[in-house]
Parts: structure tokens; C-alpha cells; sequence
């Protein structure tokens, strides 16, 4: 029942990581990708996926999809009703169940992020529309799969489960806001487990969008340098596995950390730009503080929304800075939006997954790209490969629209 | 925790009947169908839409600055909400914490298609006015900056039982005393697009547009009498799970409730598609009771992909 709670009073439960799975520009899969953050590697190339020779900007970071998929419960027919955004979530979703040992299930909640969902069908259908004569084959089978419901329930239907599916569309902030609404679910025993991540693809739209508005870098993507003129743009998915510690414990499932805060914030300053100060990125991450029984002294490393826009960077420096106070000054800040873009509704999900990623293995993502800092900035840009000791991270997402989330995860030991 | 009590404090609607509730009573009462009108001339047979009329007067949120340049559906959204706040304001605290949950299907799809119309013609000149417009968060944005004291935001997409989806989020915010009073809204706009893709679908039915919003909050002082009783949970189909063992589970979640005898029928998720009806009617009628008498209040997937219920208490 969800409403009402089946046990309001009880302890909130622990949550923990259980499986983790990402596509990335990088490459697939959790041992490509940490090689190449590790390392600082980027993957910007020329678009290739749609005509952006009228573009202002002509590049982005494409993700190279396999010839061949997995086996599924999906057949053929079904997988092609899947676009790029429903592919990559696909293989995000299948390596984090496996690498979880889950079993088909029912009743078990799927919660995504995503700003575009089915986009491609949804530009396929619109210029297909506009032919005279229309031709009308397809299109029904176009609109149906357009919907990121369907692309929900294909990926259910794949890794055999069924359960309730939540959709968060905050923008930039979705990925970050789906397993945020997935520990909340688990926390407030609404569920003991929850699959939730974040996707999406390049699409023809969101580029010119991004590009009409000059927030694309012409140049390359260097958040929090002072010569930084904007965004990369890039696609990508990343999901995880979400379950109450009893749980994994119950099972001796492999932990990869624990997700020990979250907390949302609105930024109502401007549709597009953020508060000048960040003032609501500081509350946004006392309140995930708050949630986690932390400070910033206890943070270890930021994986920041870090956009590479003046207006998002210049507002979460100042932000990180007053935050922090004392600690901002020895406190490694870096934004991999440097090595993979900006990938819009699956940004959150994927840094979330980096930050497992940091907390496993103990290194840290460099900027290599980064030269000089933003005066905003009070605290080291990670700009060179190196290790770390880092039991606790910070993980911010802002969106258009003005949400802001932040994810706090610890390592598990 | 905060409160295990959740109580409807307003209630706001736009729809083909006009601007407010009233209007859309009215309109139900009168039992008549609204008339559905030609959209833009793109296809070669006409499409219908049953669209929202022009509002009697300019609304007044129209000059906030946020507001002035945003699509329909934020108009919608902004109207019903301010309407279903209407007696919170009078009865609610004074600076209150407040929710805003928005949920989408189809979104911001007017300036979408021009957006993209543009970007077909020549990247180099789409409107970058446009572009912010179209994200799926653009409407919620809008209203959050337009109410005040607005905290925590999100936007849903899905079919429509993520009004649902929406509603168990607020009560989950509500019961853990994060607001006191949280607004949920749906809405839609319309456009030649939505039609066309409707009429691949179901030929039969037309689309609409409109926004339906609720407030619901912590106290039973600054609400309208009306109490949430219990949502149930949410069932997505799938091959081991149909509509018949879906409505079976949720009238047993229903009937485990206290005063369960007194439930009556609220409203159902009948389209005026009969290719969507049917299927339900019939398993519903297979629950041993017709489905004028259900209990439950059901919604339907515009793709039959996800269900559950609601009821009340009054």
C-alpha cells in the first residue's frame, strides 16, 4: 500500500549499493569507464549521429553502442522497439543486475531519470509527419515507443521484473533525483529494494537547443577553469541497485557503498541560470548533510555538477566555498562532465555511479584539461591522475528549471 | 515522522469547459459533450481537439515575469493550482512549507514542435527563447516561482496513472512532515502532433487538454472536509501480470481498509476509445460487482501500461 505507510514508525532503513552498471562515452561498463576517469581521458569527436554541419558547435561525446546485444527475455522484434536512450539503458540496467545477483521479481519499483525518454522516435515521427504524402506506416508503433513509459517497461520486461515505474523528468537533475527517490522509498519502507539510474541519448533537438542558447563550448570542456566558454553535450545511462543493508546482508551480495543522504532544492532565481551565490546549492547540500549526519569535514571529494557554463560554475563555486568554509580549502572538487559532457538526465546517475567508483577504489577524477582556476573557486580543481583516501563523497545535479540535487554516498569496508 | 493523516485542502481544474472547477462541474452536469474543434490544417483528414477556450479575463499571473513567454500548459498548471490554493491560503499557516509535484505525458509539446520545426528549417536561427520551454520541468518551474514558499518540486512523466505516482510522493513528503501542504498537478496542452499520434492509436477519440490540480495537506483545520483514505499500489503490466490480477490485488489492499463498505464510485479512467474500454469493463465486471458500482477510482494507460487506485474518505 502506498498510502497508507505500512510502518510509519520504524527506523529508517540503510541503504546500500548493490550493483552498478554504465554506458558512457567512455566506453561500457564499470571496468572501461574507471580506466578512463581514472586516467582523465576524454571522448569528444565530431558528431556523427545527425547533421550538425549548420550547428554552431559540431561536436559532443557519442557513445558507440554494440553490434550485438546481450541475451534478453527481449526478443528481436521488442529490442528494436528500444531507440539509442533505451539501449544504453538497457546495458546500464543489465550489468547492475548482474553484477547485484537479483533474481526476477515482482513488485519490485523501477525509478529513471530522464529529459528526453524515447526522443529519437519522437523526432523520427515529427519529420515523418511533415511528408506529403504522410506515410503512416510506423508512426503508431513511433508514438507508443516515444513515450518513456514503454521504454520502462521494456527494460522490466528484459531483466524479467515487474513492479511500479516512476519517470523524473527535472531536467538535468533527474538521474541524481531518481536513486534519491529510490533511497527514499527504501528508507521509508515503502520498499526493499528499487532499480533506479538515469538516461539519455544525443538527439537533434536537445543539441540545437543547447547550441541556440551559446551554452556549448566551441572550444573544449573545462568546468571551474576561468578561460571555460561553456558545455559539452553527451549521452549515456547508468543505473544501480538499491537495497535496505538487511537485505544484501541476507543475500552476501557484494556491497559497493552505501547511499547515506539526498536531499532536492529549488532554485526559483531564473528558468535557465542559477542563483548568482548558489545560495540553493548550499541548502541543497547542508540538507543531504543533514539527512547523512555529516559536515563538510567529512567529505572527501565533490563530484560537482560543474557544467563548464560561467553562470553554473562561477554560482556552484561560490556555493561549495561558503558551504565548506574552512574545509573548501583542502576539500578536491572536480566535475567529469570534462572527460564524457553533459548527459543531461543520465548526469546524476552516472557521477553517481563515479563516486562508487572513487569509493572502491580509491582514486580520483582528474580534469586534465583544467589550467587556471575561477576566482570563485576556495578549493583544489583534481587535475592530475592520483590516488585518494576517500571514505565519504558529495555528488551535485542541478537542472534546468532550477532542482537541485545532491547524493552523499560512504564506502562500504 | 510526521503525520499519518493526509486531508484535500482545494481542488483547481482547466479544462475544454473553461477555466475553473465550476466551469468544469457545469459542463459534467450538463452532460453534453463539449464540441471538438479542427486543429491546424496539417494532415489530410482533419484533426479534432476539444481545446480550452480563451479565458473570460486575462489572468492575472500573466504579468509575472516568469510567466510571460511560457507555453499553455504552464498557464494551465499555474491556474489550477492557484485555484486549488484558494483555501489554503485562508485556512493554512502563515508562510507554510509547500510541494509541487507536476504530472506529464505528453509535456511541453507546442513549443517542442516549434523548436524542432525550426531546427529542421535552420539550426542556426531556432529561437533560443524557445528551447528552455520545451523540458518536460519548465511548467513546475514557472508555478514554484510564482507561489511562494514553494521547497520541493518534481516532475513525473508518464501515462496517466502517474497522477498516482504523484500523489503517493506528496503523501510520502507530507507524512515526513518535509511540507505542510503539497500541490499536485496534472496537465496537458495540445497541438496538431498529440492529435495525429492519438488518432494512430485510437481513431475514435479525440484529444484534449487542461490541467487538474489538488492540495493536499498535514491538517484537517485547513482542509475542504475531505480526507485521503488510501492509495494502493501500483501495478505495471507485464506478461505474468493482467488488468484482472491487478484490480484483484488492489480491491483486496481497498477492503483491508476500515470503513471500506462506505466507498462509492469517485470517477474511472473510461476513455471514449471503446478499443481501451472494453478489456476493462470486462475484467472489472469479473470482480463480482459492474463497474459502475467499483470502488475504486482506476486509471487507464493511454497504452494500458500501469494501474492503481485511490479512494476517499469523507
Amino acid at each position: 500500500m502506498l498510502f497508507p505507510s505500512p510502518s510509519p514508525s520504524r527506523k529508517p532503513a540503510r541503504v546500500v549499493v548493490t550493483g552498478a552498471g554504465l554506458v558512457t562515452p567512455l566506453g561500457l561498463g564499470w571496468k572501461t569507464n574507471a580506466a578512463g576517469f581514472r586516467a582523465g581521458r576524454t571522448a569528444f569527436r565530431p558528431v556523427s549521429l545527425f547533421d550538425a554541419s549548420r550547428q554552431r558547435v559540431k561536436t559532443a561525446a557519442e557513445v558507440d553502442l554494440p553490434s550485438a546485444f546481450p541475451q534478453t527475455s527481449l526478443g528481436e522484434r521488442r529490442l528494436s522497439r528500444l531507440d539509442r536512450a533505451g539501449k544504453m539503458l538497457l546495458l546500464a540496467a543489465q550489468e547492475a543486475w548482474q553484477q547485484s545477483g537479483w533474481e526476477p521479481a515482482e513488485n519490485l519499483p523501477l525509478v529513471l531519470g530522464t529529459t528526453g525518454g524515447g526522443m529519437l522516435f519522437g523526432e523520427d515521427y515529427f519529420r515523418r509527419a511533415l511528408k506529403q504524402p504522410y506515410p503512416h506506416r510506423g508512426q503508431a508503433m513511433r508514438a507508443v515507443c516515444y513515450q518513456p513509459q514503454m521504454q520502462a517497461r521494456l527494460l522490466m520486461d528484459a531483466l524479467d521484473f515487474s513492479g511500479p515505474i516512476t519517470i523524473v523528468s527535472n531536467a538535468c537533475a533527474s538521474g541524481a533525483n531518481a536513486i534519491g527517490q529510490a533511497w527514499e522509498l527504501i528508507q521509508s519502507g515503502q520498499a526493499e529494494r528499487v532499480l533506479a539510474g538515469g538516461y539519455d541519448s544525443l538527439s537533434e533537438m536537445v543539441f540545437s537547443g543547447f547550441d541556440s542558447l551559446q551554452a556549448l563550448s566551441p572550444t573544449v570542456c573545462r568546468p571551474f577553469d576561468v578561460r571555460r566558454d561553456g558545455l559539452c553535450l553527451g549521452e549515456g545511462a547508468a543505473m544501480v541497485t538499491l537495497e535496505t543493508l538487511e537485505s544484501a546482508k541476507g543475500r552476501d551480495a557484494v556491497i559497493l557503498g552505501e547511499l547515506i543522504g539526498y536531499a532536492s532544492s529549488i532554485d526559483q532565481h531564473h528558468l535557465t541560470q542559477p542563483h548568482p551565490q548558489g545560495n540553493t546549492t548550499q541548502v541543497v547540500m547542508k540538507s543531504a548533510c543533514a539527512t547523512a549526519r555529516i559536515t563538510p569535514e567529512d567529505i572527501g571529494y565533490i563530484n560537482a555538477h560543474g557544467t563548464g557554463t560561467l553562470l553554473n560554475d562561477s554560482s556552484e563555486a561560490a556555493a561549495i566555498s561558503e558551504w565548506a568554509g574552512r574545509r573548501a580549502s583542502t576539500l578536491p572538487v572536480s566535475s567529469t562532465k570534462a572527460h564524457i559532457g553533459h548527459l543531461l538526465g543520465a548526469a546524476g546517475a552516472v557521477e553517481a555511479v563515479v563516486c562508487l567508483m572513487v569509493l572502491r577504489e580509491q582514486w580520483l577524477p582528474p580534469e586534465t584539461a583544467f589550467e587556471v582556476p575561477d576566482p570563485a573557486c576556495k578549493f583544489p580543481v583534481v587535475h592530475e591522475p592520483q590516488d585518494a583516501n576517500v571514505d565519504v563523497v558529495l555528488s551535485n545535479s542541478f537542472g534546468f528549471g532550477g532542482v537541485n540535487a545532491t547524493l552523499i554516498l560512504r564506502r562500504w569496508a | 515522522m510526521g503525520v499519518s493523516r493526509i486531508y484535500v485542502a482545494g481542488l483547481g481544474a482547466v479544462s475544454p469547459a473553461g477555466w475553473t472547477v465550476a466551469a468544469l462541474r457545469e459542463a459534467l452536469e450538463l452532460g453534453k459533450p463539449l464540441p471538438a474543434q479542427p486543429l491546424e490544417p496539417r494532415r489530410d483528414q482533419p484533426l479534432l481537439a476539444h481545446l480550452v477556450p480563451n479565458p473570460p479575463t486575462r489572468p492575472e499571473f500573466l504579468s509575472h515575469p516568469r510567466l510571460r513567454r511560457a507555453s499553455a500548459i504552464t498557464h494551465y498548471t499555474a491556474s489550477a493550482t492557484l485555484e486549488a490554493a484558494a483555501i489554503f491560503q485562508q485556512r493554512g499557516p502563515e508562510n507554510p512549507r509547500l510541494g509541487l509535484i507536476a504530472c506529464l505525458q505528453s509535456g511541453c509539446v507546442q513549443y517542442s514542435c516549434r523548436f524542432f520545426d525550426e531546427t529542421l528549417r535552420n539550426p542556426a536561427t531556432a529561437s533560443p527563447l524557445l528551447f528552455p520551454e520545451t523540458v518536460y520541468a519548465a511548467p513546475a518551474s514557472h508555478v514554484a516561482a510564482l507561489m511562494k514558499n514553494v521547497i520541493l518540486v518534481t516532475s513525473l512523466v508518464g501515462d496517466p496513472s502517474s497522477f498516482l505516482q504523484g500523489m503517493s510522493l506528496a503523501a510520502q513528503w507530507l507524512v515526513e512532515d518535509r511540507i505542510d501542504a503539497c500541490f499536485l498537478v496534472g496537465a496537458e496542452e495540445t497541438n496538431w502532433i498529440t492529435a495525429d499520434a492519438l488518432r494512430h492509436l485510437d481513431r475514435s477519440a479525440n484529444i484534449s487538454a487542461g490541467a487538474g490540480a489538488l492540495c493536499l495537506c498535514r491538517e484537517s483545520g485547513w482542509s475542504m472536509g475531505v480526507e485521503l483514505a488510501a492509495i494502493t499500489d501500483a501495478h505495471t503490466y507485464s506478461a505474468k501480470n493482467n488488468r484482472t490480477r491487478a484490480a484483484r490485488s488492489m480491491r483486496a489492499q481497498l477492503n483491508g481498509i476500515p470503513g471500506h463498505g462506505d466507498m462509492e464510485l469517485l470517477c474511472d479512467g473510461l476513455s471514449d476509445g471503446s478499443r481501451n474500454n472494453a478489456p476493462r469493463n470486462g475484467r472489472l465486471a469479473r470482480l463480482d460487482r459492474p463497474a459502475h458500482q467499483s470502488p475504486a477510482h482506476f486509471r487507464r494507460g493511454i497504452d494500458g501500461r500501469c494501474r492503481l487506485a485511490m479512494r476517499r474518505r469523507l
